[in-house]
C-alpha cells in the first residue's frame, strides 16, 4: 500500500510563546520544534497500515530545511522516505497556498492513502487536511479516533458532540487524525532506526519542481493573513481560601464565593 | 457589490445546534454593519419545518436544503450542496460554528470557494466596511488577527459559547426557499452514528466543568467528580494523565491535544497544571483549583484555590453545593 503523510513541524508544546517586534509574528530563535503531535498519530497510523497491508510510507512536508530533522524523525519511526517542499515563495502563503503545495506533491506519488494531522498545534488552522482532499478531487474522513482499511475502503470512528459517527471512503482518500497520545500511542524511534533513517531518500523540491506558481500559491495569492498578534490578558493568581477554617469551612466558603462574588453557581 | 451575509446552521437531530443561533446573532451584527441582508443555509434531512425558526436570531431568508441523503454530515456530499447556494449569491462573508463538524466542513468548503478561511474565531468586527477577526493560535497562548485580501472571500467559523446569542424573538420568522438539491456521487458516507442520549453535557458546550488529573488515583474514584458535576449541572473534563492512565476516555481531555473549553467556571481537582493543560481552559471565566501542594502552577491561574487533600474536600464541597442549591 503506498501511503502519504503530511507532516508538519510546529513549536514544541512546552513552548512560551513570544511576540515578534513586527508584532504580526511570534519570536522563533528559541524554540524547540517537533513533529506536529497529530501528525505523529498519522505517522503511527501509516506504519501500522504498512505492517498489516505492505508497502512504503511518504512523508510530504512544507517547509524551511530545519523540517528536515522532523521528516528524520518520522523515518526513525519507520516511514520509508520524505519529500520536502522548501520554497521561499511559500513564506505569508495562507491554508489554501500551502494545500496547493502539498496536493501537487501528493498527486505525483499516486497514494492510496494519505494521512495527516486534524490540526496543527501551532495556527491551529484545522484546514489542511480537507482542503488538499477537495483539491485532489477525494473523499476525506476527518478526526480519526480509529482506523481500518482493507485495501480498497477506509473505515473511522470520528467523535462529534455528544457521541460518534462511522465513516468510510472508497480509496484513494484523506483521514485526518483527532484522538490523543491515549488512542494513538505512537511509538519511539529505536536506535537502529535513527541509523538507518540517516540513509532513507530525502527530497526536496520548489514550487517550479511541482510546476506550480507562486502566484497560485505564494503569499501573493493569500487570501487572509494575519495583521496583528496580541497575548490574552495576562490571569492573576487569585485567592487562597483558608481563613484557618476546616474542610467543611473552606467548602462553605468557595461555595458562597462562587454564588455571590463570581455569581457563577 | 456584495448583497448579503451568509451563515450556516447545524442540524442534528431534528433540531439547529444552539451554535448555530449564536452563527445567527453574530451574523446579523455583521449584515447590519454593512447594510446587507442576512441569508441562512440549511441542510439536512428534515430540516424544512425548522427553518424559519433562523429568523429568531436575526436571519432574513434561510435556503433549505432537504434530502434524506443529507441526515448525517459527510464533507463530501455537503460541500457541494452549500457552495451552490452560496455561488448563486454575491457574499460579503459566510460565518460557520466551529463545531466538529463545521470546522471540517468549512475548510473543504473554503478550497472550493477559493475562499480565505479562518476558524475558530472569538471575535469579529467590521472596520471601514472590512471584516476582521480574531482567533486563538498556540492554543490560546496568544490571539491573533486575521484580514482578507482585496476581493477575497472570508469565511469565518466561530467558535461555540463565545459569541453573544440574541434572545429568540419568535415573532420574526425567517422567510424560506426550498433549493432543489442535486446529491453528487460520493465515495464517502456514514455508516453509523451513535448518539449519547443520556443528556451528558458536552465539554465544549458547557458552562461549568469539573476536571479530574493524576491526583484522582484512580478510574472509580471520578464517582465523587461525577456525583459533583450532576450538582452543578456540569461537564467532566480530564488531563493528559488521567487519560493516559485510561481512567478517562480521551474524549474528556483539555489541553493542547484535547478539547479546548471556555466555560463561566472550571474546578481543576488534582491538576497540576502544565502548560499544556492550561492551554485548553485558560480561557475559562473563573478557574477554581483543588490540589494538595500548595506550590502547584494551576494557583497561579485560578481565582480561588483550596489546598486540601480532594478526597476529603470534593465531597464536603459536593454537600455545601447542595445546600446552597435547597436554600435558594
Ligand atoms: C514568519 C512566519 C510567519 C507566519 N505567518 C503566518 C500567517 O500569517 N498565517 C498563518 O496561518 N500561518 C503563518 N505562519 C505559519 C505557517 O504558514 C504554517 O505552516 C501554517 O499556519 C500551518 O499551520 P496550520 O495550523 O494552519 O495547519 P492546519 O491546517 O491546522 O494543519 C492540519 C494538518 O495539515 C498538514 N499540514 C499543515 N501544514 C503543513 C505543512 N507545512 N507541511 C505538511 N503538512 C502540513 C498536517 O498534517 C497538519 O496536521 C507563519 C510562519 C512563520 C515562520
Ligand atoms: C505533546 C504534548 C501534548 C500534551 N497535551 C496535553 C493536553 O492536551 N492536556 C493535558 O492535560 N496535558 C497535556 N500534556 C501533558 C502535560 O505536560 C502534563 O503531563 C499533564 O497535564 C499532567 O497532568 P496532571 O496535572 O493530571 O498530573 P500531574 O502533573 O502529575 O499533577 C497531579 C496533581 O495532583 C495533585 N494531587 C495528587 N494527589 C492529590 C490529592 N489527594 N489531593 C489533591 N491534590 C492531589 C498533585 O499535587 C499534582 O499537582 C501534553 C504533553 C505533551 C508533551
Amino acid at each position: 500500500m503506498n501511503i502519504v503523510v503530511l507532516l508538519k513541524q510546529t513549536p514544541d508544546t512546552e513552548s512560551v510563546i513570544r511576540i515578534a517586534n513586527d508584532g504580526q509574528s511570534i519570536v522563533t530563535d528559541d524554540l524547540k520544534w517537533i513533529i506536529n503531535p497529530y501528525d505523529e498519530f498519522a505517522v503511527e497510523a501509516a506504519l501500522r497500515l504498512k505492517e498489516k497491508h505492505g508497502g512504503t510510507v511518504t512523508i510530504v512536508s512544507c517547509g524551511p530545511q530545519r523540517v528536515v530533522e522532523s521528516i528524520r524523525t518520522a523515518m526513525a519511526m519507520g516511514a520509508d522516505k520524505g519529500v520536502l517542499i522548501d520554497d521561499p515563495a511559500l513564506e505569508g502563503a495562507d491554508s489554501l497556498g500551502v494545500a496547493r503545495a502539498l496536493a501537487a506533491a501528493v498527486k505525483e506519488l499516486e497514494p492510496e492513502i494519505v494521512l495527516c494531522g486534524s490540526r496543527a498545534v501551532d495556527y491551529d488552522q484545522a484546514q489542511r487536511g480537507p482542503m488538499v482532499a477537495e483539491l485532489l478531487e477525494w473523499p476525506h474522513l476527518g478526526l480519526a479516533i480509529s482506523l481500518e482499511c482493507d485495501g480498497s475502503t477506509v473505515t473511522i470512528e470520528r467523535p462529534i458532540e455528544g457521541g460518534k459517527v462511522t465513516l468510510e471512503a472508497d480509496l484513494p482518500a484523506l483521514v485526518t487524525m483527532g484522538g490523543s497520545h491515549a488512542v494513538w500511542n505512537p511509538r519511539y524511534a529505536s536506535l537502529p532506526g535513527i541509523m538507518k533513517a540517516k540513509k532513507k531518500p530525502l527530497e526536496v523540491k520548489t514550487l517550479a519542481d511541482l510546476g506550480l506558481d507562486p502566484a497560485e500559491c505564494g503569499a501573493e495569492a493569500a487570501k487572509i493573513r494575519i495583521v496583528s498578534l496580541e497575548m490574552p490578558p495576562e490571569r492573576q493568581a487569585g485567592r487562597i481560601i483558608d481563613d484557618g477554617l476546616d474542610t467543611e469551612g473552606k467548602a462553605a466558603e468557595l461555595v458562597r464565593a462562587l454564588h455571590e462574588e463570581a455569581k457563577v453557581i | 457589490m456584495a448583497d448579503c451575509v451568509f451563515v450556516v446552521a447545524e442540524f442534528r437531530g431534528g433540531d439547529f445546534r444552539r451554535v448555530s443561533y449564536e452563527v445567527a446573532s453574530e451574523g446579523r451584527k455583521i449584515a447590519d454593519a454593512l447594510g446587507v441582508s442576512l441569508y441562512g443555509i440549511a441542510v439536512g434531512s428534515g430540516v424544512t419545518e425548522k427553518a424559519a425558526q433562523l429568523g429568531f436570531y436575526g436571519v432574513d431568508k434561510v435556503f433549505v436544503a432537504d434530502d434524506p441523503a443529507l441526515e448525517s454530515y459527510v464533507a463530501e456530499t455537503y460541500v457541494p450542496v452549500i457552495a451552490s447556494i452560496i455561488e448563486q449569491a454575491d457574499p460579503a462573508a459566510v460565518l460557520l460554528p466551529a463545531s466538529v463538524d463545521g470546522k471540517d466542513l468549512s475548510a473543504r468548503l473554503a478550497a472550493r470557494l477559493e475562499a480565505g478561511l479562518a476558524q475558530d474565531c472569538t471575535e469579529v468586527v467590521v472596520e471601514d466596511g472590512a471584516l476582521k477577526a480574531k482567533r486563538p493560535i498556540f492554543a490560546g497562548k496568544c490571539l491573533a488577527w486575521c484580514e482578507w485580501a482585496e476581493g477575497a472571500l472570508p469565511m469565518i467559523s466561530c467558535r461555540p459559547n463565545v459569541m453573544d446569542c440574541r434572545d429568540a424573538d419568535a415573532t420574526r420568522q425567517a422567510e424560506v426557499e426550498t433549493v432543489p438539491v442535486e446529491i453528487p456521487e460520493a465515495r464517502s458516507r456514514a455508516t453509523g452514528v451513535d448518539l449519547d442520549t443520556s443528556g451528558k453535557v458536552e465539554l465544549t458546550e458547557a458552562e461549568i466543568i469539573v476536571s479530574g488529573g493524576r491526583g484522582m488515583k484512580a478510574a472509580e474514584n471520578f464517582a465523587i467528580l461525577e456525583e459533583l458535576a450532576k450538582e452543578l449541572g456540569a461537564a467532566v473534563g480530564a488531563s493528559r494523565a488521567a487519560v493516559d492512565a485510561g481512567w478517562r476516555p480521551h474524549s474528556d481531555q483539555v489541553g493542547q491535544t484535547g478539547k479546548v473549553v471556555n466555560p463561566n467556571l472550571y474546578i481543576a481537582v488534582g491538576i497540576s497544571g502544565a502548560i499544556q493543560h492550561l492551554a485548553g481552559m485558560g480561557s475559562s471565566k473563573y478557574i477554581v483549583a483543588v490540589n494538595k501542594d500548595p506550590e502547584a502552577p494551576i494557583f497561579t491561574k485560578a481565582d480561588y484555590g483550596v489546598v486540601e487533600d480532594l478526597f476529603k474536600f470534593v465531597p464536603a464541597f459536593t454537600e455545601e453545593v447542595r445546600k446552597m442549591k435547597s436554600t435558594c
